[in-house]
């Protein structure tokens, strides 16, 4: 069995223990619990003892066991004891109706591809130990997912939870790389990506950081609970709250070869077929850059008529294009080898 | 719950052990005489380690450990029984990962109507009411899951999302009017669908594409338009699932070996798109190995980057860049490219646009060109 003998020892002692705290109503001390638990019976010395009886107390309170201690009278003096209060450690009872069960079930079984998946698959397993019943039919055939590929996810995410600050190497749009130093607030994904928001330490300011562009190791430098996090924080990237709004210009008049330039013509305001190979194209835009990459990567199928901003944007990328795919020097790949 | 049998991993540690005990009594608790093959499966491990979980269970139990102390467990017919289990009859409450998978879950799926609105059983409605519960229940996990946020949204249409997971879950064929990636071209597929799923940024239909003839992905953002047939839609046997643990795009070693260079302003794509390598050749610029089945889209990535992107091989490719973006050109006043595009390209190569599907030209409204 994959179970060493001596884990398996140490999985009875803990469960022992578990249940004798969970059993009493009274606190019980440490020379209580050491008779009452077998394998603490058996140790060596007193020393020996108070080790195990520490690191098991904190291996139970890392799985989220809520250990009590409190002041019980004993032959001479005070002393510490300890138990479980059941209602502290139960999962408390909840009625779930048939329609909520589905949407709990669909929501844990999105994280499968996920680094919490097992945390996922633990509080469906808890809830169906609560006795509710998951019916996986009710939701086949629609699979939400939540990914969570970046390398970095895991300890920002430790640093999330426990508001400890970090720093990492963070490598910008534009190529350059600096350290920075971060109080994480929270996390949120967005168009496939995880993003972390906090106060950026140095700058003072608050600040959006990409997982994906995390470089090398995070290290959570701080103590838990170091920093308070704003009331109400929403993380959200900024970039989606900043979006250009709409505006009174006129719209972008193009000329679009016929089947082509399909997702310029799905949002256009008119088309006007001009002949068997061209329409014209009124399509509303917000910002003449976005628009002039999306028209350039049509090459020769989409032309602009105006605006003449728009059209100059879109000869100049194309311009661009064609002469850095025509020198016969283009080759050269070496730094500084580009004309 | 991945379809992958790795090697087996390091043993399991005594606490993972202990928190699936904790789990697995008052599951065994509620289903008196269940089927061990059913437990080990519930819990994710082989029969004998459920019955090596149970041999530990009936050696432990209350102080005392007098046989009446112990918890009973019995498995002889295949069929478990659990007694005398009182203290741990309850599962532990959720830890703050736990809480926190359920609910940010929970919020992304409220969010996104056209999935949740599809199916009678997860109505938007109960998405909220199971939340509300959940946080009543969860207290203190419940403030950190409210500092992750998942949008599930990719700004496909609401309708087509939904008509797409209705048309799944009631077996209906459906007809697509779908944009393809890459190539600029619309067609119309009648199609089996199989599951509706979100990988990254969007969602996709899986299903059986009576054109291909094979099982395809469609992005729901592309598809134009999407009308539920009043045809049955269940696939054919072959139509297989396809595991998406790894990338919806699996580059093949038949494809095409792209090489290009990014300035600083297009470091991007290496970032999005699948590569085999990646070389940084300082100041931002980055020299990219990629494989690809079309280049057509690696032709548009080119135009729309100016510059940016600069496909090194193959020859044809790059070439290919260079006459589609002159025969663009052409269109535009010879003096404004020239004001514009700096040097341009000798006259000669100007005058051969054979391999482009270039028509004839048409007269610009300002009568240039």
């Amino acid at each position: 069995m994959s179970v060493q003998p001596t884990t398996a020892a140490k999985t009875e002692r803990l469960l022992n223990l578990v249940i004798a705290l969970l059993s009493t109503r009274r606190p019980l001390t440490k020379a209580q619990l050491r008779a009452a638990v077998p394998h603490y019976q058996q140790t060596a010395s007193d020393e020996a003892f108070d080790r195990m009886f520490e690191r098991d107390k904190d291996e139970l309170r890392d799985l989220g066991i809520p250990l009590a201690t409190q002041l019980v009278a004993a032959a001479y003096d005070d002393e510490l004891g300890y138990r479980i209060d059941r209602r502290e450690y139960a999962l408390p009872e909840i009625g779930f109706e048939p329609d909520e069960v589905a949407a709990l079930a669909l929501a844990g079984r999105a994280w499968n591809q996920a680094s919490l998946a097992s945390s996922a698959a633990a509080a469906l397993t808890k809830l169906a130990s609560a006795g509710v019943e998951l019916d996986e039919r009710s939701v086949v055939g629609i699979e939400p997912r939540v990914r969570t590929t970046e390398a970095a996810f895991a300890p920002v995410h430790a640093a999330v939870k426990e508001r400890r600050e970090l720093t990492f190497s963070y490598r910008k749009a534009d190529g350059t790389t600096s350290t920075r130093r971060l109080q994480p607030w929270g996390m949120t994904q967005w168009r496939g990506r995880w993003y972390v928001t906090g106060l950026d330490v140095e700058r003072q300011a608050e600040r959006v950081f990409r997982l994906g562009r995390i470089e090398g190791k995070v290290t959570l430098v701080g103590k838990p609970a170091a920093y308070e996090i704003p009331d109400g924080h929403v993380p959200r990237v900024l970039v989606a709250a900043t979006e250009p709004t709409q505006t009174d210009q006129p719209p972008a008049v193009l000329r679009i070869r016929r089947g082509a330039g399909n997702t310029l013509r799905r949002r256009s305001r008119s088309v006007n077929d001009l002949d068997e190979s061209w329409s014209l194209v009124e399509i509303d835009f917000k910002e003449s850059q976005g628009l002039a990459q999306e028209v350039a990567g049509f090459g020769p199928d989409v032309i602009v008529e105006t605006p003449m901003a728009l059209r100059d944007a879109v000869v100049r990328l194309l311009a661009a294009a064609r002469d850095r795919h025509t020198s016969p020097t283009a080759e050269a790949t070496t730094p500084g080898g580009m004309p | 719950m991945t379809a992958h049998r790795a090697p087996r991993p390091a043993p399991e540690s005594a606490t993972a052990r202990l928190s699936r005990l904790l789990t697995m009594v008052p599951w065994l608790l509620a289903r008196q005489g269940v089927d061990i093959d059913v437990a080990a499966a519930q819990f994710g491990v082989t029969r004998e380690q459920l019955e090596s979980d149970l041999e530990l269970l009936f050696v432990c139990g209350t102080p005392g450990h007098l046989p009446d102390d112990l918890i009973e467990a019995d498995w002889e017919d295949g069929h478990v029984y659990i007694g005398n289990a009182d203290a741990i009859s309850r599962p532990l409450r959720f830890t703050v990962d736990e809480a926190l998978t359920l609910m940010v879950g929970l919020r992304a799926l409220a969010a996104t109507p056209g999935v949740t609105g599809a199916s009678g059983a997860t109505g938007g409605e109960a998405i909220l009411r199971a939340l509300a519960k959940l946080e009543e229940a969860t207290g203190e996990a419940a403030g950190v899951a409210a500092r992750v946020r998942v949008t599930l949204d990719d700004g496909a249409a609401e309708t087509i999302l939904a008509d797409a997971s209705r048309a799944v879950q009631d077996r209906r064929r459906v007809r697509l009017r779908y944009q393809s990636f890459g190539r600029d071209e619309v067609t119309e597929r009648d199609v089996d669908p199989m599951r509706v799923t979100s990988l990254d940024a969007h969602w996709y239909l899986e299903g059986w594409c009576h054109r291909a003839e094979d099982t395809r992905l469609f992005r729901l953002d592309r598809v134009q338009s999407l009308e539920v047939l009043e045809v049955d839609g269940t696939p054919p046997d072959v139509a297989q699932l396809r595991d998406l643990a790894g990338q919806t795009y699996r580059p093949s070693p038949d494809d095409v070996l792209v090489e290009l260079v990014t300035e600083p302003g297009a470091a991007w794509v290496a970032d999005y798109y699948p590569v085999e390598s990646v070389v940084d050749l300082g100041e931002g610029r980055r020299q990219i190995r990629l494989r690809a089945a079309d280049t057509t889209w690696l032709r548009r990535l080119a135009w729309r980057h100016g510059g940016q992107v600069h496909i090194l091989t193959p020859a044809a490719l790059a070439a290919e860049v260079a006459l589609g973006a002159d025969a663009a050109l052409a269109a535009y006043p010879p003096d404004v490219v020239r004001g514009l595009g700096g040097d341009g390209m000798p006259p000669t190569a100007v005058a051969t646009p054979v391999a482009t599907p270039m028509a004839a030209p048409v007269p610009t409204p300002d009568g240039a060109g």
